[in-house]
């Protein structure tokens, strides 16, 4: 079958089976190999892409699914010459080791502080708690994601990192 | 764990819909959001030769509320209901269920219709429905009706659906100000299925007495079930330390749990007591 | 003339980072080539078998498919995965056939491959192969394996692969007059690394150069490609195996597995290139497990608190065959059992059982995990008996500064020899009990409060690393005036690129950036590399780099001098731009060869370092419920010298959540006829972020370690070491009125309440 949609701003037309999911679409069709597939059941979050909006599980979704929708990958949420604020906050708190659930991390991270730039540590935990890590242990991420908040329009207050300590 | 191949159908009308699901001598399943019949295709646990998707009828979308109660579209998402203000008044049990629900991403696909139709033993929806007296609309090959909640759910993964039905609505009777209701669940870390959860509700006569209790329970059988014994032990009672002690224990012998590799049958057996519990204890204090 | 900062113990950030965060990773999925081939691998369902015939006709006729391989492809003797340490006699008979010729001895081992156009209908082919296996009873735990009745191996006449034995002075003559002895049995569940990328393997084969290039390598590349040129018939020199990034290792990717030889013998028989993504199903069933072990232990001690002596039996659950690093925990439970403390007369023997499970291999911190957990767990039992406090219990018996290097057990067969390098274990088990601020807090031990009761434990551990007997590294100038380095040790997320950019830059006496890049892993890049496992990239690669450091900054003098017209001793190289003679005359680096100059280096290693420290934890234990809520959980460590205090906090924090995870609800659960039960992430639960929020590390580098010139010593394992026993010692502590004494591992809900529940009965008289 034949599926249009729009990808990171552009527009793509892919031939695919029925039985596709957006996100072997996505890294196998088009070539964006930055989502990451890690379990294909739903559960670790390493595949999340944003459709419409929102931060969805990309390995449950079909791509036939995808049909006049708007996605955007971490490579749309990238730049080439720098890198962004939430992904330098990453990298300051060094909140990614083998780098495989980074893009999910990021992704997730990014829909919950555009919707959310005043999330508290819970929240983020809370939103988080949807995406598996193996390697850093979680603490780090969730300080990058508080310390992004800044950028995304959040006022810091007195306060702040006393309420962030649980 | 790649999907098993099958053929693609996305209808704009509900009759159609139901053509569909209807020619193919059962082997065709709806799909809504995914986040539950996707997993089951990728383990090969069903295998069916045409999926129709639900996503463009739109008289699946939206949720009203009127003197009838809460009717929520079957395509309603538990982002809908989280984001839904009016329903902390209109409906506070259903929203305090719902925020347990899986996690972020899911939230955003996962619908209101697909998970009562894949009815999960330990899912949130069904035990509203259940606990709340749900009634649930569908279309089918031989036209509209309405099953009750009580009779919907038959089994782990089992309802009273045929293969060419859709669910269309569920209803929630009306919610009167001033009801009181406790929802408590614990699971193995937060958004997985719950081990038990409990959703209760009473309202109060003139002199402060329990009645219509209502108290339903997920995660202890191969569906969720009122348990009527409990209601027994709280209507015409004041819900006083003496009482939540006799629904506790009540709860704990209304179930006969089995042992799975997640917990125990005696565990789960004590853990539903809790949790009815700790709902009524929510429910009294509020 | 030094460069500003020294770069080793700066929290540089990471230079990996720059393609992972934007998705620019190149992970072996990531790979296609035309005309690619996909594999899909029919395993087993049954745990225990003879196989009668494979039917795969109605497979070979799907659309798509190329064709299937079973054992009669392979030619005339299957190859076996080979044991890479501890390649003793005794496991020969146990080997593990690359695909199962006669019988199946676990659920997942393989029984044919399929190639097909597309992963799609490679999966669907394998619903269509017919196989008949007569079903032999499983053999399901250590104990029915002891008793022989289901051989695994009948030629053998056994199911024990072989036993350990540790030794250390006179066990039974410190038994037979101790004042104080207490016997306990414990127990830890079986579970794996999980890391978060599945395997995957790309093969492509080019006939006319008769060359191999495997892409998918990880951790021991080198050892990979002599065992895959011996078994497929190749000069090793005509196999390259690629690194590119890896998802996680955490020990158990990049063994040599079964897939490492059928991907690269069905490209050369496909004559095309093949690719296999394993799913996480697969990873369930078929990555190396770990950790399943059961000991039958006794303590002598003295009343005050001086332990005598340590004895007794412990057994490994190995799985269905031995594979290259499958008797590594099992060794080092019996090697380990004592920890950091002086214990004087040990007498303890590891049996590995074989059973119908998938085979074992190392886990992050193998055997010590498990070892920790049992002695912890009865240190504190002990305490309770003797009226001692738990603390100054441990610190009577924790080796000392003045006892460095301290020789502990040696075990047999293989004999080893081993001893702690350097370190001061009061000082971390001090900074711990200062961190958890462990006078307030236990004062709180047994208390409820709110309904929950309240705990806290410590305990102390140790962390073997470095492990010899060779790493290699290779540094080059290049023309363009920056250096390039190449190594043998490989990246597995542990942040390698950047920790031996800031070795090198330091040793090169340069600024980072005139370091073009780290190149790691990848065969071709070193003559001769080992690898990264024991926690030994660091030692052993970042001490291969300063010995080919120094070599090339020979070279360059030498080559300067010729240009110069003076002897090499005169030149000085200054900031690693320009080679200075006498005179002042000078020479820019760049442009002065044409093609670089190159220098290898080597670092050779029999010792291991010993990285030790403490862990303390705090929890509420909700006991109607079973829960327990890590309220905060300290680690102090002394990994001798820090390289990057960002990435040395970051393995210590990971690696405890790992810990935490085995502690309280990791578990790979079998039936009694060998069926993995835990088959999903919905069913084998890892945390999350919300599990263990409150998680401090504090890294310290007090006593550098004396083998190695960076005087470091390899970490990474520790935070997962200790997390078992403290987690159940704090359980035991809060919960101390019930009486409760967990002597098994996950710390689930269902047994912390099956625990109280006991407490709560009579007991019989």
């Amino acid at each position: 079958m034949s599926v249009q949609f729009q990808v990171n701003g552009k527009k793509v037309e892919v031939e695919v089976e029925p039985r596709l999911t957006l996100a072997d679409c996505l890294r196998h069709s088009l070539r964006l190999t930055g989502t990451h597939v890690g379990c294909e059941h739903g559960v670790c979050g390493a595949c999340t892409v944003i459709v419409d909006g929102a931060a969805v599980r990309s390995c449950l979704m079909l791509a036939v699914q995808a049909e006049g929708s708007e996605i955007v990958t971490i490579e749309g949420l990238s730049n080439d010459d720098d890198l962004t604020p939430l992904q330098k906050s990453f990298r300051k708190h060094h909140a990614l080791q083998c780098g495989f659930c980074t893009p999910g991390m990021i992704t997730t991270a990014h829909v919950l502080l555009s919707e959310e730039p005043d999330c508290d540590a819970a929240r983020v935990r809370e939103v988080l708690s949807g995406n598996l890590c193996r390697c850093t242990g979680y603490i780090s991420i969730v300080e990058a994601v508080l310390d992004a908040r800044s950028a995304y329009g959040h006022k810091e207050q007195a306060g702040d990192a006393a309420r962030e300590r649980r | 764990m790649k999907l098993p191949p099958f053929d693609y159908a996305c209808p704009t009308t509900l009759p159609e819909a139901v053509q569909l699901l209807a020619s193919h001598d059962g082997d065709a399943k709806a799909i809504a959001g995914g986040q539950s019949l996707v997993p089951m295709l990728a383990f090969r646990l069903a295998q069916p030769t045409l999926l129709v998707d639900l996503r463009k009828l739109a008289d699946l979308r939206g949720i009203r509320i009127s003197d009838q109660g809460v009717t929520l579209g079957a395509m309603v998402r538990w982002r809908d209901i989280e984001d839904d203000e009016r329903l902390a008044t209109a409906h506070p049990l259903l929203k305090a269920a719902i925020s347990h629900v899986a996690h972020y991403q899911i939230r955003n696909r996962g619908t209101v219709g697909g998970s009562v139709a894949h009815a999960d033993p330990a899912a949130e929806m069904p035990g509203i429905a259940v606990t709340c007296d749900a009634e649930i609309s569908v279309v089918g090959k031989s036209g509209a009706h309405v099953i009750q909640a009580a009779d919907f759910f038959q089994g782990a993964l089992t309802t009273a659906l045929t293969p060419d039905e859709i669910i269309v609505s569920i209803r929630l009777p009306p919610w009167p100000a001033g009801r009181r209701w406790g929802f408590q669940e614990f699971s193995r870390r937060r958004g997985d299925f719950a081990m038990a959860a409990a959703a209760v509700f009473y309202d109060q006569d003139a002199r402060g007495k329990a009645r219509n209790a209502h108290v339903g329970v997920i995660g202890v059988g191969d569906r969720p079930l009122r348990l009527s014994a409990v209601e027994d032990v709280l209507n015409g009672q004041s819900i006083d330390e003496a009482t939540i002690a006799k629904a506790d224990a009540a709860a704990s012998a209304a179930v006969d749990p089995q042992d799975d590799i997640h917990a125990s049958a005696a565990y789960r057996r004590s853990l539903v007591g809790t949790m009815v519990e700790r709902a009524l204890r929510g429910a009294a204090a509020a | 003339m030094r460069t500003v900062n020294s770069l080793i113990g700066s929290a540089i950030e990471r230079l990996e980072d720059l393609r992972f965060l934007r998705g620019r990773g190149q992970y072996v999925d990531d790979l296609a080539r035309k005309d690619m081939l996909h594999a899909a691998f029919l395993r087993s369902s049954v745990a225990h078998g003879r196989i009668r015939s494979i039917d795969d006709s109605a497979a070979r006729a799907l659309p798509g498919v190329h064709s299937v391989i079973t054992a009669k492809d392979i030619g005339n003797r299957v190859p076996r995965v080979p044991m890479r340490l501890q390649p003793l006699p005794d496991f020969e008979p146990f080997g593990q056939p690359v695909i199962a010729e006669h019988k199946v001895r676990y659920v997942g081992e393989v029984l044919a491959l399929v190639l097909a156009d597309t992963a799609g209908i490679a999966e669907d082919a394998l619903g269509l192969i017919e196989v008949d296996i007569d079903p032999l009873p499983a053999v399901a735990d250590r104990c029915s394996s002891a008793q022989n009745a289901s051989l695994l191996f009948e030629d053998t006449g056994t199911n024990l692969a072989i036993k350990f034995h540790a030794v250390r002075g006179d066990a039974a003559a410190a038994f037979k007059d101790a004042p104080y002895v207490r016997r306990e049995s414990f127990r830890t569940q079986r579970h794996l690394a999980l890391p978060m990328e599945p395997r995957g393997l790309l093969a492509e084969w080019d006939a006319a150069r008769g060359r191999l290039t495997v892409s998918g390598g990880a951790k021991v590349l080198f050892f990979n490609r002599r065992t895959l040129a011996k078994e497929m018939g190749l000069a090793e020199s005509a196999i390259e195996i690629v690194e590119n990034d890896v998802g996680g290792g955490f020990g158990a990717r990049g063994e040599f597995y079964p897939e490492d030889f059928l991907i690269p013998f069905a490209a050369r028989h496909a004559g095309r290139p093949v690719k296999w993504t394993e799913d996480r199903r697969e990873n369930l069933m078929c990555l190396n497990h770990a950790r399943e072990a059961e000991c039958d232990v006794e303590i002598a001690c003295t009343r005050e608190g001086t332990i005598l002596g340590l004895r007794g039996h412990a057994y490994v659950d190995v799985g269905a065959y031995m594979r290259t690093n499958g008797a590594v925990g099992a060794r080092n439970i019996a090697q380990f059992m004592s920890g950091p403390y002086r214990i004087a007369n040990i007498d303890i023997d590891v049996a590995l059982q074989l059973t119908n499970k998938t085979p074992v291999g190392t886990y992050r911190g193998p055997g010590r995990f498990e070892t920790d957990f049992f002695r912890e767990r009865f240190l504190d039992m002990v305490a309770q008996d003797l009226g001692l406090d738990r603390v100054e219990f441990r610190r009577r018996n924790l080796v000392r500064l003045q006892e460095m290097p301290y020789s502990i057990a040696t075990i047999t067969p293989f004999e080893s020899k081993d001893e702690f390098d350097s370190g001061d274990y009061q000082v971390t088990l001090d900074r711990c009990l200062d961190e958890i601020q462990w006078a307030e807090k236990s004062k709180l031990a047994g208390k409820l409060i709110d309904g929950r009761y309240h705990g806290v434990a410590i305990g102390c551990f140790i962390e073997g690393g470095a492990a010899g007997p060779k790493e290699s590294a290779r540094m080059v100038l290049e023309p363009d005036g920056l250096y390039s380095v190449y190594v043998g040790s490989s990246a597995i997320g542990q942040g390698l690129e950047t920790a031996f950019a800031q070795i090198a830059a330091d040793a090169l006496e340069v600024p980072m950036d005139r370091i073009r890049g780290v190149f790691h892993g990848t065969t071709s890049f070193v003559s001769d590399g080992y690898g990264a496992y024991h926690s030994r990239s660091v030692v052993m690669g970042g001490s291969a780099m300063l010995a080919a450091a120094a070599n090339l900054r020979d070279m360059i003098r030498a080559q300067a001098a010729e240009r110069l017209g003076c002897a090499p001793a005169e030149i000085e190289i200054v900031e690693g731009t320009k080679a200075v003679g006498p005179g002042g005359k000078s020479v820019p680096l760049q442009g002065l060869s044409t093609e670089g100059i190159s220098a290898e280096g080597a670092f050779l290693n029999k010792k291991h370092t010993y990285t030790y420290g403490a862990h303390a934890a705090h929890v509420a234990v909700d006991p109607k419920l079973g829960h327990v809520e890590l309220i905060d959980y300290v680690i102090v460590e002394d990994c001798g010298r820090i390289i990057n205090p960002l990435t040395v906090h970051g393995q210590a924090v990971g690696s405890a959540v790992q810990g935490l995870g085995g502690a309280m609800m990791e578990h790979l659960v079998y039936d009694q006829q060998g069926q993995l039960l835990t088959g999903s992430l919905a069913d084998y639960l890892i945390p999350t972020a919300s599990d263990f929020p409150n998680i401090r590390a504090i890294v310290l580098e007090n006593h550098p370690s004396p083998i190695n010139p960076l005087g470091a010593k390899g970490a990474g394992e520790g935070g997962i070491i200790a997390a078992g026993g403290v987690m159940a010692n704090a359980v035991a502590n809060a919960l101390s009125t019930f009486g409760v004494q967990p002597r098994e591992l996950p710390l689930t809900p269902t047994r912390i309440w099956e625990l109280v529940q006991a407490a709560k009965q009579p007991v019989a008289e």
